[in-house]
Formats: structure tokens, C-alpha cells, sequence
């Protein structure tokens, strides 16, 4: 059997939040009623033109300037030609041959391992309008007629498109969410996937492994999760793979996923590639970006997502940790934020969050923004484990005390009993009580086995109820039997 | 001449302000002299007589009460039908547009208002603004006020017929290939195609969007000047308009044109115009040097090929342009099962023989496969022209050439022949592929009493300097002659 | 009036260039009948005849002109502006329904 290799390029949507549409003064607004916000514009009315939004210019120049792309000097918007009923004009004003931004990088880690993704381009282009198709279940082919709505026609719409850099599902999704991440940090769209501010369409073929041509594709679209991005992803090769081994020939068409069947199906082959007869839109001028423009973007970046995980990792967080931190949720991050300002202590405070406070989240249902864990908390938790006052173990049954909302680190700590015993004539009392009781087990230390050490150890701890020192207990017992 | 109707803006401006007229009084005689021509010429889809007495006496109240906005105040001014006018049926003479009353004004509507100018009504054109003979129009063809046998020109006919007739003091028209220079020059009247940009384009229905501009239809070189600088200037939205200060129309307008620079467009005097124009044409050049001008021969190789590279640029654009008209949202629709096949059914129906034909000639030239031979190569020829004639403009203040190839033709004498319509525009297409300022101004009659039209053509913002060469092309040809139409007597009803 | 002094340089009987006149009827969604296809078709070809002698030009390393007068950067500030009423919006409609423009249903691919 051949080995084959994915190929996989994605094109991604991402409306941008601006307060006006790209090309008229609507407000940018979804679940208002049907045609509310619309305008002789973004209707397409006979007469009506369209002004570029500059809070939209300056959104894409963002995004393609956080992907690490060219911005191009002068580009220019072209008119798509084809006809559509949720396509008011019957053209869309996007871009063609020169986009704003072109040839940018997004890496991606996957099991440990990073991929460089190449972003071919990044353009400008216009949102259409929503159909509903009523009767016949409300399936397009069975509707008896169809209603639309153009409020979300010419919200301003940046298109990334990857080169065919993706090999595998798990890939997809990383960069999925990669760039999910990249655009909420610039602030410049919600990037919603399930309500469609944020729309992945993935272009899927395979080769034999080692082959240098590309197969023929399939663009799978449909996807509204980073999780159903893997999915039909990963059915699609899987789909290509089988048709292949079986005799098939894998032809050119858009496919449709579904979520409940965990399947992609064939919308309709391009028999004959569309025409869309694009030439450059006359009711515009072009985009002339200066070096004082490109360099002010720049310079007002935020620290984006791959910074501040090495960031983390340089103030000793692990990366697996930092990468927990920075993609999850932004309560997570804002608190490590908020704890490192306060001078906490980078590694405990990471793992905390990474580990203790997203189980106790998952486990609770709560989400972590919404329980009374406050940096301050952090901190407090971390002194008390540096100054021992704390044993690591107690530290996170104080951290769940404290999401729970049982009050301050330290009042956690001191009702539920866990403060660690200070008393060092108090911790050998118990010590001795131990090698006392467990003679044979000191016995074996003494003639060189110290396998029993640990047990000791253990034993000490559970007799203080996890509130000794570990560290002076094994001091302790090391000293007192030689071991 | 003692009625109203057949008043410059300037004249009738000064009898308003004098208390000798009052804009009822002005408006009534245009509605007036539309009554008696409108069933001989069809000048006006909509003649909206009830909103033109409206304005008219709440512009004679506020001029009453010392709100006067200028020398537009209560002046009564049609618009091509191809200007959105809110609450004003608009349909660029297309039946897909039929019944169509649009929710928002045009920008140029918007400044005429504010101007204190009554609108009388929307004229007639080619559909779509497609066509030189105004015979293009689902709603009948307009006629000429000098000959009713013979077109007015196009595609501003019903524009230019209301302007010479007295149905209207002035006009706007629209200019996409020499569509208010031509009718002008065809009805004796003076047109204005500005630079493009100077005028808003919002609300005009497009045709071509590169080459569109709208423009005054006047009776006299300053009237045409005083109606550009109510609708020149920058519009927040229209993306192509010009930023920056209006030139200063009037300012030169006396000044004469000793010691300028005229260039004639040797490639425009040649056996393809008629030799009464030409004859008439070259005694004005020669006038003008008479009159102390430097008249020389300019040649413009490339302008040959403007009509070719115009020919694929329009159509290209209109067939973008003119794909909202799919019976969804507004317009005509005509049954289909499904919508793809109402679309195309709306379109069929709802569309004259000439739209369709350019739809079709610009779909083709843009598409997989022609574009670079068709749309790209005529887009090359364009910046061609246009570094042909930036080149002439360093040798010549401005440059001059007959208006029309012929004067006024027959009804129907190339309906059959698209080509031989196209050749109507062949003087007045250049310089809308370079976005320059044009001026057609009456210069005489041929043998047959048609007006003949003299055009004037400027850099771009060169509108100072049309202005005053036109003004006197105007001293010197005196043209008095009115239009049969515009006088009652003749007028049989 | 001289209806004559500009006769057409070409007869409109010539088809020299090759259209697939459906195809772009097609594409500009324009339902024409075959008698009709057949006669725009040789209309076309007439005028594309003519059209071609952009192509006599020599015009390498000439750019095009998409707009005559040289501009860019022309943007509005982002600010919301009144949209239309739910009734002006609906008023030219052919057909609506609850506030939503209702057309036949939709052959298409989405």
C-alpha cells in the first residue's frame, strides 16, 4: 500500500468589528431585524457608491502585518463578477492580483514539533447577505422560495490564504486556532466560528508521500468549529485516500461538511472553472501604503500571541504551560498577567492556572473569569509556598478553595487547616514516632537499601496531615537514620 | 424676447432679485412651454409640476425674507433621468427601472436643492445613457426642437431639447462618451462635460463609472459656469471625486483669448466630418486668431483609436454596472421558477436591444481569455491618448474640434447600423478616456438650419480656461437663433 | 442634416471573431432566444472587428488607465450614518415577506 501525503492550503474569513460596513455608514450589528441596517449601498441600489471604511484599511493592514506579510504599496480592489441573489450588486468588490499584504508566516506546534504555514496573501473584500430557504425542510435544492436579509451586506471581510503548507488535521486546527488567537489579540474581529465572524474553507488533496506534484483538491467548507475543522479535514483525506487505494480519481468540487454525519458531500463539481471576469473596480482609487503608514502599524501592535508564550517561558513557565496561558481563555491570561505585574512567581503561577484552576473549571463548570480568583490571590499563594508557610501539595487545595469562593489564599489555608507546621521540635516529635514504629524499615537504610526512605517520608506527611515540610522531613529522617 | 421661459439663469436671476419676476411667475411660464412642445418633442419623462410650484413659491418666500441662496434661487432646472431623485420616479428610460421611486437623492440633487433651485422634471435619454440619439428610450424617442424629423442627440437629448425649447433654463446631463457635448451641439445650446471628478457622481445611475461625469445644459457660457460651481466639489460619497478647492469658473470668462495658445485637433478636421461643420468649424478657428489667439495644428495619432478603446471600456464596465438589475431588490421582475431563471428572464425583458448588446460586448471582452486582447489592450491605448493630449497641452492652452461629425440626423437613420451610431461620438470620446473638461457652445446653422457645435477642450481642472475661450466663441459667433419649438407661434397644438 | 456623412467602416455581415455568444449571455444572465443569440452574436462580431484596432497600437510597457485622473486613498472616517427605513428599503421590492426581500427559490451551490 502507498503512503500518502496530505495537502492542505485554507482560505479563512474574518469579519472585522469596525462600528460601520466597508463601504457605507450601516452600523456593523448582527441579530437586528432583517434589512434594518442597510442603505442604498450595500443594497446595491441603481446610483449608490461605495467609500472605503480606513478603520477597515487599518484592520487587514493589522492582521497582515501581525502574519508577518508585505504590505504592498499601492493595491487596489477589483470588481468579482458573478451573480448571486445574496450579492446585491452581482459583483463583489474584493482584490486580485496585488492584495493589501502577501507573503507572511504563521508557525504552528503540533506534538512538539513546529510548522511554518506561508500566508500567500491577505485581502480586502465585502461580506454578502444571509438567505433563508423556507419550506422543503429548509433544504436550498427542496425550498418552495428563499428570503434575504442584507444587514451583514459589506461588512468589511479579510480573506488569509495559506500556501499548501498543511499536512495533516491536527495541523489544520493549529493554525486555525493559531490565527484565531492572532486576530482576537489585535482586537480587530470576535472571531466567532459559530456565528460566522470567523468562516474556514480548507482546500484537501493527497499525493503519494515524497511526490512534488500536487493532487487534485476538494475545498471543504461548512466548518464552524476549530474542532470540525479537524474533523472533515481528516475525513477528507481519509475520503481521498480510500477512493484512491480503491481505483477512484479524486475530482475538483466544493464539499460540503456535515457535523452530525461526521462527513463531507459533493455540492457540485466545476466542471468548468468560473469566469468571474475580475477587472479593477472604477468606483475606487487605488491603496497607497507609506513607509510612515506600514511603520506606524507596526509599532502599535500588541504583543502577539507566539511573543508572549516566549515571554512566559523566559519568566521559567514551561512552553506547554505557556501555550495553555495564552490560547485558553483570556481570564487565564489576564490573571498570569496580572500576578507576573505583581511580582508572583511565573512557574508556580503557570501551573496553577494550566493545571489546578482549568480542571477545577472544567470539573465545576465554571468558567475561570467568573469565580472570585483574583492575581492577588496568586500571589499571596506563591509567597506562602516560598516561604514555606505552604507545602505544594496544600498550595493547590488552597487555589480550589479559593475559586470556590472560600475567601483569601489565606483564609483558605487557615480554615481548612492546611498552614504547614513551622514548629521544627514538633515535626521530629512525629519523625521519631515513625522510625520508632518502623524499625525494619530503618533497619534497611541503615545496611544500605534506601528504598524504604520514601515510605518513611510518606508516612511522616500523612501523620502531619500534608502540613510538614517534605524537604525537612526527609532532612530529618536522612539525619536520624544515616540513610 | 419678453417671455420668461427664454431667460439666461443670469437674466432671470436679476429680474428675480429686481422683484420684476417672481420664480412662480418663471416657473409657470416653463411649464408653460413644456405644455405646448412636450407632445411634439417627449423632452420629459416626468414633468413634476406640482413639486416645481412648490419650490417655486417657497423659493419666492425665502428670497422675500432675505434668504437668498445664490444664483440658482428659484431658477427652474430639469435633470436627465438617470439622477436619483428621492420620491421622484427614475428610470434612465429602462423598463427594468419602470415605476422605480428612489429613497435617496442624488448628491447633485442634494446641491441643487440647497441652491434654492426649482426641479421640473426628469428628461428623457437613451436607456441607460446608451445611445447618441436619445431613440434608445423604452418610453419613445425625444425629437429635435430645430426639426422634429431629427434626433437631439444623446444620450442627454431630452436634456438638451428642454434647454433650446425653454421647457427648462438649464439641464443636467450626463457624459459618458460625449453624451452632453453631442445633444448641445445637435440642439444649439451650450454643454458642459467637466473634468472627472469635479462632479459627484453619487445617484447617477452608472453607466461606466470611469468615464460618467455629470454636467450643466445651458443657454449660455456663464449660465453653464454658474450651474458647475453649485455642483462641483468634493462628496464624501463618491470615492473618485476630486479633493481640494472648486476652481474658479468665472473668473476669466471676459478676458478674451489674445495671447492664448489653441490647438485644432488635426485627426478631428479630416473627410469624417461633414464639410458644412468643418467649414463652419475652421471660420470659428480662424475667428479666434483674428481675435488674437495662436491657433495651430495639433496632432493627436491615438485619438483614432479612442472609439475602439471606448467601445470596450464602456461595455465592460456597464456589464458590471448593470448587474444589479436582477428583479431582487427593486424593479421589474419577470417570472421564473427559480431565481436564476427570473434573473435572467427580468434581464431579457426588462432591457432595450442596445443594453443588452453592450452587456453582452463587455461580458465578452472581460472575460477568461480576451481580457488582455479586448479590456486590457484598449485600457494601454487609454493612458496612451491621455500622455498623447498631457503632451499637446504643453504646446496649447486648449484644444479644439468639432463637437458632432454631423449636425442633427434623420429618425431612425442608424437605429439598424450600431457602428455608424457609434461614429457620432467620435469627437467628443477622447477626452473622456483622459477625464479632461469639454464645452460644446452653438456656432452657427447649416444649410438645413441645424445648429453646428464648436467644442473647447482644457486640462484636467482646466475649467477656468475652457470657460473663457468658450465665452468668447460665444462673443464672436452671436448666435441669437432660437429653436422653431421654442417659439409659440410655430407651435400647432 | 446629413444622415450619410459618417457612413459605418465596417458592414455589420462580418464575423470574424469567435464568440461563444451563449456562454456570455449565459454568463451575463441575460435569457435569449436562438434567433436572437444569432443575432447579437453577428453584432458583436461587427463591432469587435472594429474594437481590435486597439490592437494595432504597440503599446509594451505602457500601463493601463483604470481611472482618469490620478488618486488614492480615498476613505471615509469610520462612522455610523443613518441606514434606511425597514419600508424604504423594502419600498422598490418586487416581493417581500416579514421584512425580507423574497425571491424564487435559488438553484445555486450555497
Amino acid at each position: 500500500m502507498t503512503d500518502y501525503e496530505a495537502v492542505i492550503g485554507i482560505e479563512t474569513h474574518v469579519e472585522l468589528m469596525t462600528d460601520s460596513k466597508m463601504f457605507c455608514g450601516c452600523p456593523v450589528k448582527f441579530g437586528e431585524p432583517p434589512n434594518t441596517t442597510t442603505c442604498p449601498v450595500c443594497l446595491g441600489l441603481p446610483g449608490a457608491l461605495p467609500v472605503p471604511n480606513s478603520e477597515a484599511i487599518e484592520g487587514i493592514l493589522q492582521i497582515g502585518t501581525a502574519l508577518g506579510c508585505q504590505v504592498a504599496d499601492t493595491s487596489f480592489f477589483h470588481r468579482k463578477n458573478y451573480f448571486y441573489p445574496d450579492l446585491p450588486k452581482n459583483y463583489q468588490i474584493s482584490q486580485y492580483d496585488v492584495p493589501i499584504c502577501h507573503d507572511g508566516e504563521i508557525q504552528v506546534e503540533v506534538d512538539g514539533e513546529d510548522t511554518k504555514i506561508g500566508i500567500t496573501r491577505v485581502h480586502m473584500e465585502e461580506d454578502t447577505g444571509k438567505s433563508i430557504h423556507v419550506g422543503g425542510g429548509g433544504r436550498i435544492h427542496d425550498a418552495e422560495y428563499s428570503l434575504l436579509d442584507f444587514n451583514r451586506s459589506g461588512v468589511p471581510l479579510v480573506e488569509i490564504v495559506t500556501e499548501p503548507d498543511i499536512r495533516s488535521a491536527e495541523q489544520a486546527r493549529a493554525y486555525g486556532a493559531e490565527l484565531q488567537r492572532i486576530v482576537r489579540t489585535l482586537g480587530v474581529s470576535d472571531a466567532r466560528l459559530e456565528e460566522g465572524s470567523m468562516r474556514f474553507d480548507a482546500n484537501v488533496s493527497i499525493r503519494p508521500a515524497g511526490a512534488a506534484e500536487l493532487g487534485t483538491r476538494a475545498e471543504v467548507k461548512n466548518v464552524n468549529s476549530l474542532r470540525s475543522l479537524q474533523r472533515a479535514v481528516a475525513f477528507e483525506i481519509h475520503r481521498q485516500i480510500e477512493l484512491v487505494e480503491s481505483g477512484g480519481v479524486v475530482v475538483q468540487e466544493t464539499r460540503h461538511w456535515n457535523e452530525d454525519s461526521g462527513k463531507t458531500t459533493s455540492m457540485r463539481s466545476k466542471e468548468e472553472s468560473e469566469d468571474y471576469r475580475y477587472f479593477q473596480e472604477p468606483d475606487l482609487v487605488p491603496i497607497e501604503v507609506s513607509a510612515a503608514w506600514r511603520d506606524a502599524v507596526r509599532e502599535a501592535l500588541p504583543e502577539l500571541p507566539a511573543a508572549r508564550r516566549a515571554r512566559y517561558q523566559g519568566l521559567g513557565v514551561d512552553a506547554r504551560v505557556a501555550a495553555v496561558l495564552v490560547g485558553s481563555e483570556d481570564a487565564i491570561g489576564d490573571l498570569f498577567e496580572g500576578a507576573m505585574n505583581a511580582g508572583g512567581d511565573g512557574r508556580l503561577i503557570g501551573n496553577w492556572l494550566s493545571g489546578e484552576a482549568v480542571a477545577w473549571s472544567r470539573a465545576e463548570e465554571v468558567a475561570i473569569g467568573d469565580t472570585p480568583l483574583v492575581p492577588a490571590h496568586l500571589v499571596e499563594l506563591a509567597e506562602m509556598v516560598g516561604d514555606s508557610t505552604l507545602s505544594a501539595s496544600a498550595a493547590k487545595q488552597v487555589l480550589a478553595g479559593v475559586l470556590a469562593g472560600e475567601g483569601t489564599p489565606g483564609e483558605v489555608a487557615e480554615s481548612r487547616d492546611l498552614i504547614q507546621i513551622s514548629d521544627s521540635s514538633v515535626i521530629e516529635a512525629e519523625v521519631d514516632a515513625v522510625l520508632a514504629g518502623h524499625a525494619d524499615a530503618v533497619a534497611s537504610i541503615q545496611a544500605g537499601d534506601n528504598k524504604p526512605f520514601g515510605f518513611l517520608v510518606g508516612q511522616v506527611m500523612r501523620a502531619t496531615g500534608g502540613k510538614a515540610d517534605p524537604k525537612q522531613v526527609s532532612d530529618l529522617i536522612r539525619a536520624k537514620t544515616g540513610g | 424676447m419678453s417671455d420668461p421661459a427664454d431667460l439666461t439663469i443670469a437674466a432671470a436671476g436679476a429680474k428675480l432679485r429686481s422683484g420684476e419676476l417672481s420664480s412662480v411667475d418663471l416657473t409657470e411660464a416653463v411649464l408653460e412651454r413644456a405644455r405646448m412642445s412636450e407632445s411634439h418633442l417627449h423632452a420629459y419623462l416626468t414633468l413634476d409640476q406640482t413639486g416645481a410650484r412648490e419650490k417655486a413659491t417657497a423659493a419666492d418666500a425665502a428670497l422675500a425674507a432675505g434668504d437668498d441662496r445664490g444664483p440658482l434661487h428659484g431658477i427652474p432646472i430639469a435633470l436627465k433621468d438617470n439622477m436619483c431623485t428621492k420620491g421622484i420616479e427614475t428610470t434612465a428610460s429602462s423598463q427594468i427601472l419602470a415605476g422605480w421611486i428612489p429613497p435617496y437623492d442624488a448628491t447633485v440633487v442634494s446641491r441643487l436643492q440647497a441652491a434654492g433651485s426649482v426641479l421640473v422634471g426628469k428628461t428623457n435619454l437613451d436607456e441607460f445613457a446608451m445611445g447618441s440619439s436619445t431613440e434608445n428610450s423604452a418610453y419613445g424617442a425625444t425629437r429635435n426642437p430645430w426639426n422634429t424629423d431629427t434626433v437631439p442627440g444623446g444620450s442627454s437629448g431630452g436634456s438638451a431639447a428642454a434647454v433650446a425649447t425653454g421647457s427648462a433654463l438649464a439641464a443636467l446631463g450626463s457624459d459618458t462618451g460625449g453624451s452632453i457635448r453631442q445633444p448641445a451641439a445637435l440642439c444649439g445650446v451650450v454643454g458642459v462635460k467637466p473634468t472627472y471628478g469635479l462632479v459627484s457622481r453619487y445617484g447617477l445611475i452608472a453607466f461606466a463609472s470611469s468615464l460618467d461625469q455629470i454636467g450643466p445644459f445651458t443657454r449660455s457660457v456663464e449660465d453653464s459656469a454658474v450651474l458647475l460651481e453649485a455642483i462641483a466639489g468634493h462628496d464624501i460619497h463618491d470615492a473618485t471625486s476630486i479633493r481640494g478647492e472648486i476652481p474658479n469658473f468665472r473668473g476669466s470668462l471676459h478676458h478674451g483669448v489674445a495671447g492664448l495658445k489653441i490647438g485644432v485637433i488635426k485627426e478631428l478636421s479630416g473627410p469624417e466630418i461633414d464639410p458644412e461643420v468643418r467649414t463652419s468649424v475652421s471660420k470659428m478657428h480662424d475667428a479666434l486668431a483674428d481675435a488674437g489667439a495662436e491657433v495651430t495644428e495639433v496632432s493627436l495619432p491615438s485619438c483614432e483609436y479612442g472609439l475602439s478603446a471606448y467601445y470596450l471600456i464602456a461595455p465592460a464596465e456597464c456589464s458590471a454596472n448593470l448587474a444589479r438589475f436582477d428583479g431582487v431588490r427593486f424593479g421589474l421582475r419577470s417570472e421564473g421558477a427559480t431565481t436564476e431563471e427570473m434573473m435572467a428572464a427580468t434581464r431579457a425583458e426588462g432591457f432595450g436591444p442596445e443594453v443588452i448588446r453592450r452587456i453582452l460586448l463587455g461580458t465578452y471582452a472581460l472575460s477568461a481569455g480576451y481580457y488582455d486582447a479586448f479590456y486590457g489592450q484598449a485600457q494601454r491605448v487609454r493612458t496612451l491618448i491621455r500622455q498623447q493630449f498631457a503632451a499637446a497641452y504643453e504646446g496649447v492652452d486648449v484644444l479644439v474640434a468639432p463637437t458632432s461629425p454631423t449636425t442633427a440626423f434623420e429618425i431612425g437613420a442608424k437605429t439598424d447600423d450600431p457602428i455608424a451610431m457609434y461614429y457620432a461620438d467620435v469627437c467628443t470620446i477622447p477626452i473622456n478616456l483622459t477625464g479632461d473638461p469639454g464645452a460644446s457652445i452653438p456656432i452657427g446653422l447649416d444649410s438645413a438650419d441645424l445648429p453646428i457645435g464648436y467644442q473647447v477642450m482644457a486640462p484636467s481642472l482646466g475649467e477656468e480656461r475652457m470657460f473663457q475661450v468658450a465665452q468668447a466663441v460665444e462673443d464672436i459667433a452671436n448666435f441669437t437663433a432660437r429653436a422653431p419649438l421654442a417659439t409659440s407661434e410655430v407651435v400647432s397644438p | 442634416m446629413r444622415a450619410d456623412a459618417s457612413p459605418s467602416p465596417v458592414s455589420i455581415a462580418a464575423m470574424p471573431v469567435e464568440i461563444d455568444i451563449a456562454k456570455v449571455a449565459s454568463l451575463a444572465r441575460i435569457a435569449l432566444s436562438a434567433e436572437e443569440l444569432a443575432r447579437y452574436g453577428a453584432q458583436l462580431g461587427a463591432i469587435l472587428e472594429h474594437a481590435e484596432r486597439v490592437q494595432q497600437l504597440p503599446t509594451e510597457g505602457i500601463p493601463p488607465t483604470s481611472h482618469p485622473v490620478p488618486m488614492t486613498n480615498s476613505f471615509r472616517p469610520d462612522k455610523v450614518t443613518e441606514s434606511l427605513s425597514p419600508d424604504e428599503a423594502l419600498s422598490g421590492a418586487p416581493a417581500a415577506e416579514d421584512g425580507y426581500f423574497k425571491v424564487p427559490p435559488v438553484l445555486g451551490d450555497e
